[in-house]
């Protein structure tokens, strides 16, 4: 019998469960080992050389370097890791969240002030809300999108 | 014998502790929440603890994916801030109190909750930002905290239910220890807010609300939502809030006892990417 998993419905969100933390180990273990000064420091001399140390998948690689956190999701990682990364780049936990929305560090920032994303249409996949897939990117990206 | 006080709640935002440690607090963005603590850290003055019980989460600082225990106590005499990529926060060192500690290990793990004894840790923001809320910039933490980290990273986590049941057999655990101590329970975390994904960014106020509600005046009916709507409500990091049902769980009232007194309540939205809430629930004397 398989495992009840109730979450896979939810729109814009994957739930970090014991799949996705198989997938993503090496991953995951590569951001845990940028909370050491030095290794931080040998990362950002050589990103390439550092990641190849890394028993991880090509295309986790590429979405690291890519800095495509949607995409490091989906490829395991989880976001208290993948905040390692941002750490690292002197990103925000604000900043690595909205660049995941498509929208501008203003325009996310802008979106929280005025009381943050709502439910509303947002919490089972196939309603309109604006974290459904076929309203991504989000912000003006989204709109310059829809006006080509 | 050591008796339960009091319970505070309180989300524990890493933004929080970069607001206090580069002295934001006081601009227009930052000040409406730590008005909201004002009371708190006059309350904390007057009714000092011997010792906290602090429940929290590690968010991949002291556990990466080497070891993923759902409950872990600290029974170390001292936990260093840690460093979790920007440098450890300047705040003092939590002395712990190893006696109190082993004694809810043990009680703990006789009373089915298979507990993870943890003697060497460094603890993260999870554990440090709600004692800045509650206690300021002092030299020195007020008192011996014992760190008590829940396993909110990787699904499953721990259901409601468990964690209130969690709550009873700690509240068990400290009525029993022969010292006399005025012991306070924290529950952090939450309340709503999602960090992933094109979601990110999800708050719901009235969710968060009809939590508050619930954990002051239902909270065997609140202990029975599952998972799934948390994550739905919520978002994906909300799910955080079921910390609070263990610390509710310990409350006079659950084993029978009397009401709590709500000594303050506060709601804020939004700080960086969550919702704050706190909450002081005093026992009866």
């Amino acid at each position: 019998m398989s495992l009840d998993k109730p979450y896979l419905d939810v729109p814009g969100t994957t739930i970090f469960d014991a799949e996705q933390s198989r997938k993503g180990y090496h991953l995951n273990q590569f951001c845990m080992s940028l909370m050491k000064a030095d290794n931080r420091t040998r990362f950002k001399a050589d990103e390439r050389a550092y990641l190849d140390e890394w028993p991880m998948t090509e295309a986790q690689k590429q979405a690291v370097l890519a800095r495509d956190l949607n995409r490091c999701i989906a490829l395991g990682g989880n976001i208290y890791f993948l905040a390692k990364i941002g750490a690292t780049d002197g990103k925000s936990f604000q900043q690595m969240a909205g660049s995941m929305t498509g929208m501008t560090e203003d325009e996310y920032r802008a979106m929280m002030l005025a009381g943050g994303r709502s439910a509303q249409g947002n919490r089972v996949v196939g309603e309109d809300g604006d974290a459904q897939a076929h309203r991504q990117p989000q912000g003006r990206a989204g709109q310059q999108k829809g006006a080509v | 014998m050591a008796r339960i006080t009091a319970s505070v709640y309180t989300s524990h935002v890493p933004a929080i502790g970069a607001a206090i440690d580069l002295g934001k607090t006081t601009e227009a963005y930052w000040k409406p929440v730590f008005q909201g603590y004002d009371f708190s850290k006059q309350w904390m003055k007057d009714n000092a603890p011997d010792v906290i019980f602090l429940v929290y989460n590690d968010h991949a600082t002291a556990f990466s994916l080497e070891m993923i225990p759902t409950f872990a106590i600290g029974t170390a005499a001292e936990f260093q801030p840690a460093d979790e990529g920007y440098g450890p926060r300047p705040v003092p060192k939590v002395i712990g109190h190893p006696e109190l500690a082993s004694h809810i290990a043990q009680s703990v793990i006789q009373d089915d909750f298979d507990l993870t004894i943890v003697n060497k840790m460094d603890v993260d923001h999870g554990l440090t930002v709600p004692l800045s809320l509650m206690c300021g910039q002092p030299q020195a933490w007020p008192c011996p905290v014992i760190p008590f980290a829940v396993n909110v990273v990787q699904y499953p986590v721990p259901s409601g239910r468990r964690c209130f049941e969690l709550g009873k057999a700690i509240g068990r655990a400290i009525a029993s220890f022969d010292t006399p101590l005025n012991v306070q329970i924290w529950g952090t975390g939450g309340m709503s807010h999602q960090l992933q994904g094109p979601r990110a960014g999800l708050i719901n106020k009235e969710f968060d609300n009809m939590f508050l509600d619930r954990l002051i005046a239902d909270p065997a009916g609140l202990a029975q939502v599952p998972h799934i709507d948390y994550v739905r409500e919520a978002g994906s990091e909300g799910i955080e809030l079921v910390m609070w049902l263990i610390a509710r769980g310990a409350m006079a009232d659950i084993a029978g006892g009397g009401k709590p007194h709500v000594a303050h309540r506060f709601y804020h939205v939004p700080a960086s990417n969550t919702a704050v809430g706190h909450l002081i629930l005093e026992n009866p004397a």
